[in-house]
């Protein structure tokens, strides 16, 4: 069993071999630079931006409040237009009632659009088990496929590997194919090798971006076509999706969308937005006979401890706050260890998985406010992994509430911040220490551990200000 | 706000110990405009680095003690956008549902950070009396987007007409302080300050100024280190050297 | 599993928050004239490498007959409604004209692999982000505007819409959604290498709008 220390020793480790990866972090640094100047074009006008995100978050603020009323209806709303709607809470369910599904169907082949859902069930391995083959047919998805990788973002799952190492994988897999590092001509290898797939899959899985409570209603946001093909092409389409994707409206979704798309992408709209509604109606001459929404839980629904925590459900997974954030452009979206990285994995996957597997995570972030800046449904970024730092060390251990509370607490550290406090809350104790280090200062420590390995260390100066200012003759008191 | 009689200076720990020269600068500033600036002898530290920590308490415990000795209604200048942002931010929330609740609430509504107040409240007019001079601007994180003053710093140093502000690369990332975050994860950190050194020595600039000495501690102690580095210097020395 | 629909029910019902106030339904009225719809929607179509041609209501099957020969577009999909019928009265020389007439079972492999362009009407437009509105129906299936690789739109100028916000409202799609509705803007596109645009991934390589009027 892997304790907390483990979880940091392991995270650390991590984090070493991503530092010393310079081709890594290249790619990152010169990916994420695009991304967040395409991103910052789309909103010239920073009055429309906040508008749109009061508006976008209104809309998820309210889906969230009357959550189980919404899902009851979209499920109402579904079954009526014909698609079948599967609640699961663990993603050993989920798996399973897609698995049973498959089974039922005869379906051996599946294509797979994009959905980080079903990375948090290992969807694909558990299928693979099963005698079942699963194609991702989005680019990035397949290429991260070939290379037996998890997605490094929920956008742009293979934003860590440059044009040389997809052409490597595609020569490694695809001999039969003239190497090239040309993009353009990958693409449309990629279009040749997947257009067979799509013809001749049993099944396509799919996640949902925004389920419609009011009309019954999954839609899918994407660029490639690969999201429609799955969808259509094969007889079955299965959807996964978490339990706070449902929103109440159709009216909601031209603010999410729009911001959405800007906010990932720096789009105005992506190619496609697909919105289904039913499966093939009688007549008509194509798209699946049967479709089938699985709703996860998967640790959502105890995230509701209060409504600060609550916030984190909020998110339309746009990555924004990824692209933007200081420490991931650093280490890249594998360091972190879980399905979500970056900022929203740090506020998200503690509570999701628990504090005592992944809370270290929360470490990873300098409170510079960039996540929180971007995020288009206003989630309080920093003050979320703030509040979840205070729940990960809390003295008052207690079952209730988020799972690991109080599980990465130190004895160690917490006397070192009581007696920082002692010192800093007694006004003649911090005098009698100033005093002391200005007065002493030839002894400071040279080698401060981590510190000096990359800055020399601080020395007090000669004399604390509160002796400057009576020499200046400035009031205290 | 009207121009006030008096203020207290919350000069932050890290000032206090390591940078009293930017502390002094700053109350200089304000006293030169007919204000009398108030050092309160009881003060030590916001809490901010026991609150990014999770140690709540400690940091409540520590904050408890200053507001006593910012009791009086008058304006708390800090000349630091991190601490700052604690108190005016922070500390309602560290005080929510707590006996000094509306005190900390009180405080923090008062409370502002250097450039800010030199900007907003005392309107301060400055003539460049120095050489001419290339430099770069680091606005901390906190001033950029917790208090939203980053262009105070701007506009302050557009004032002097010899000096050449000079544009870097990735102005708005952190410099990878962070606080404890610097020793928690060290190697992020050491990277990070790695990148911003490097944007920063790209300018060509002589000079690096701030409002905040955390992030000078972090940029310039790695200049230090890694040798032959430009200067580093708080915005209220800057200004203090070049206008008299 | 509807044991997990009621647990899952039941925890969402007892970690309730508190009541926000209800967005307002969201609008956003740009006040654009007809020929600054056209002009936005072709602007912003053309900018993710969409063809837009402006033609006239009546000559459209003379711009097909024209420009289907000359891009070498010979294996001509269409569906079973007016569009259909209206090329098939006059279908130019050369061309082999395929109509979407069974399910896509009997031909899939054809579908996929013979088809050079398919043509179908658009439900209407949408002019701030470029976005043709497609309805797909037994007349005109789903898979005409996804698996050829050109897929040619007829959009009637007066149904340009100044957003989606606009054309859910005024065409109250929330009384009757179909069985897909699909926003189309530009062609199939991806940016997963290096996040550089490489378009023609696996939906049409091009998206030709004709805009009648």
């Amino acid at each position: 069993m892997s304790t907390p220390a483990d979880q940091t020793e392991a995270f650390h480790q991590r984090i070493d071999e991503a530092l010393h990866n310079d081709q890594l972090r290249r790619n990152f640094r010169s990916a994420l630079t695009g991304i967040m100047a395409r991103r910052a074009e789309q909103f010239p006008d920073d009055a429309q931006l906040q508008a749109l995100r009061d508006q976008a978050r209104a809309v998820r603020a309210n889906s969230l409040v009357r959550q189980p009323e919404l899902l009851e209806q979209l499920e109402t709303k579904l079954t009526g237009n014909g698609i079948q709607v599967h609640w699961a809470e663990s993603p050993e369910q989920a798996n399973a009632i897609i698995h049973t599904i498959l089974d039922a169907a005869g379906a051996k082949t599946v294509v797979k659009g994009k959905s980080m859902v079903s990375e948090e069930t290992e969807l694909n391995h558990f299928l693979e088990r099963r005698g079942i083959e699963v194609i991702e047919s989005d680019l990035g998805e397949y290429i991260i496929q070939l290379a037996e990788e998890p997605p490094s973002h929920i956008v742009a799952p293979a934003i860590h590997k440059n044009r040389v190492e997809v052409a490597e994988l595609f020569r490694r897999f695809h001999p039969e194919i003239p190497y090239t590092e040309d993009i353009d001509t990958l693409t449309q290898s990629a279009r040749q090798i997947l257009r067979n797939r799509f013809a001749n899959a049993d099944a396509g899985i799919s996640g949902v971006n925004f389920a419609v409570a009011e009309t019954g209603t999954l839609c899918l946001v994407e660029n490639e076509g690969n999201g429609r093909l799955s969808t259509t092409a094969p007889r079955l389409h299965i959807a996964i999706t978490g339990v706070e994707k449902v929103v109440e409206k159709l009216s909601d979704v031209p603010p999410l969308l729009e911001i959405l798309t800007k906010s990932a992408t720096g789009q105005p709209i992506t190619t496609y937005f697909n919105m289904i509604s039913r499966p093939r109606q009688p007549g008509e001459l194509d798209g699946p006979e049967a479709v089938h929404l699985v709703l996860l839980d998967n640790g959502r629904s105890r995230i509701r401890v209060d409504e600060e925590l609550l916030d984190t459900l909020r998110c339309i997974r746009c990555g924004a706050c990824i692209n933007h954030c200081p420490v991931y452009v650093q280490l890249g979206g594998h360091a972190y260890g879980t399905v979500y990285p970056g900022p929203i994995g740090l506020a998200l996957e503690p509570q999701r998985v628990g504090i005592d597997k992944v809370g270290t995570l929360t470490s990873a972030c300098t409170m510079c406010g960039a996540c929180g800046e971007v995020c288009p449904v206003r989630i309080p970024l920093p003050k979320l992994i703030n509040r979840l730092r205070a729940e990960a060390v809390d003295g008052q251990r207690s079952d209730a509430g988020l799972p690991g509370h109080g599980s990465l607490r130190k004895s160690g550290e917490a006397v070192t911040w009581r007696v920082w406090r002692q010192l800093y809350a007694s006004p003649r104790l911090y005098r009698l220490f100033t005093w002391a280090a200005t007065r002493l200062r030839a002894l400071t420590p040279p080698r401060l551990g981590a510190w000096t390995r990359y800055r020399s260390a601080p020395k007090p100066a000669s004399r604390p200000l509160r002796e400057l200012v009576r020499q200046e003759g400035f009031r205290h008191e | 706000m009207d121009r006030p009689d008096s203020i207290y200076f919350f000069a932050t720990c890290l000032v206090d110990l390591l940078y009293p020269r930017a502390g002094l600068a700053g109350m200089q500033l304000i006293r030169r405009e007919g204000v009398d600036v108030v050092f309160p002898d009881d003060q030590t530290c916001c809490g901010q680095p026991a609150f990014n920590s999770g140690y709540r308490d400690e940091a409540r415990r520590v904050a408890r003690a200053q507001l006593a000795c910012l009791a009086r209604d008058i304006p708390v200048v800090v000349p630091s956008g991190s601490c700052a942002g604690m108190i005016k931010h922070h500390w309602p929330e560290l005080f929510a549902g707590d006996r000094d609740e509306a005190r900390a609430r009180a405080v923090a509504a008062r409370t502002f950070e250097l450039t800010e107040f030199l900007v907003d409240v005392l309107d301060v007019r400055l003539s460049d009396l120095g050489e001419p001079t290339r430099i770069a601007i680091h606005t901390s994180c906190s001033a950029r987007r917790e208090m939203g003053v980053a262009d105070r710093i701007e506009s302050l140093v557009a004032q002097l007409d010899k000096v050449e502000v000079l544009d870097q690369a990735r102005k708005a990332e952190c410099c990878g302080f962070g606080g404890t975050f610097a020793v928690k994860q060290g190697a992020v950190s050491g990277a990070m300050v790695n990148d911003k050194t490097a944007a920063l020595r790209a300018t060509g600039a002589g000079r690096v100024i701030s409002q905040d000495c955390g992030c000078l501690m972090n940029i310039g102690g790695a200049f230090d280190k890694q040798g032959d580095g430009p200067a580093t210097q708080h915005i209220a020395e800057f200004l203090l050297e070049r206008t008299s | 599993m509807s044991e997990a629909r009621e647990r899952i029910l039941k925890r969402l019902r007892a970690n309730r928050p508190a009541a926000s106030p209800a967005p307002d339904a969201y609008q956003k009225p740009l006040g654009w004239d007809r020929e600054r719809r056209i002009a936005a929607f072709s602007e912003r179509m053309q900018a993710v490498r969409g063809e837009v041609h402006r033609v006239a209501r009546d000559a459209w099957t003379d711009w097909l007959a024209r420009e289907l020969p000359a891009r070498g577009l010979r294996q001509v999909l269409v569906g079973n409604g007016a569009v259909g019928d209206q090329l098939a009265e006059r279908a130019p020389d050369g061309i082999a004209l395929r109509r979407y007439d069974q399910p896509v079972e009997a031909w899939k492999a054809s579908l996929f692999d013979d088809v050079d362009v398919a043509i179908t009407a658009a439900r209407a437009g949408l002019a701030e982000s470029g976005t043709l509105v497609l309805w797909p129906d037994a007349a005109e299936p789903r898979l005409m505007s996804l698996v050829p690789p050109v897929h040619i739109a007829l959009l009637d100028v007066g149904r340009l819409h100044e957003n989606f916000a606009a054309a859910i409202a005024v065409e109250n799609w929330a009384d009757g959604m179909p069985t897909n509705a699909l926003l189309i803007s530009g062609p199939s596109k991806t940016a997963d290498i290096e996040q550089t645009l490489a378009y023609g991934i696996h939906g049409p390589k091009q998206l030709i709008t004709l805009l009648l009027d």
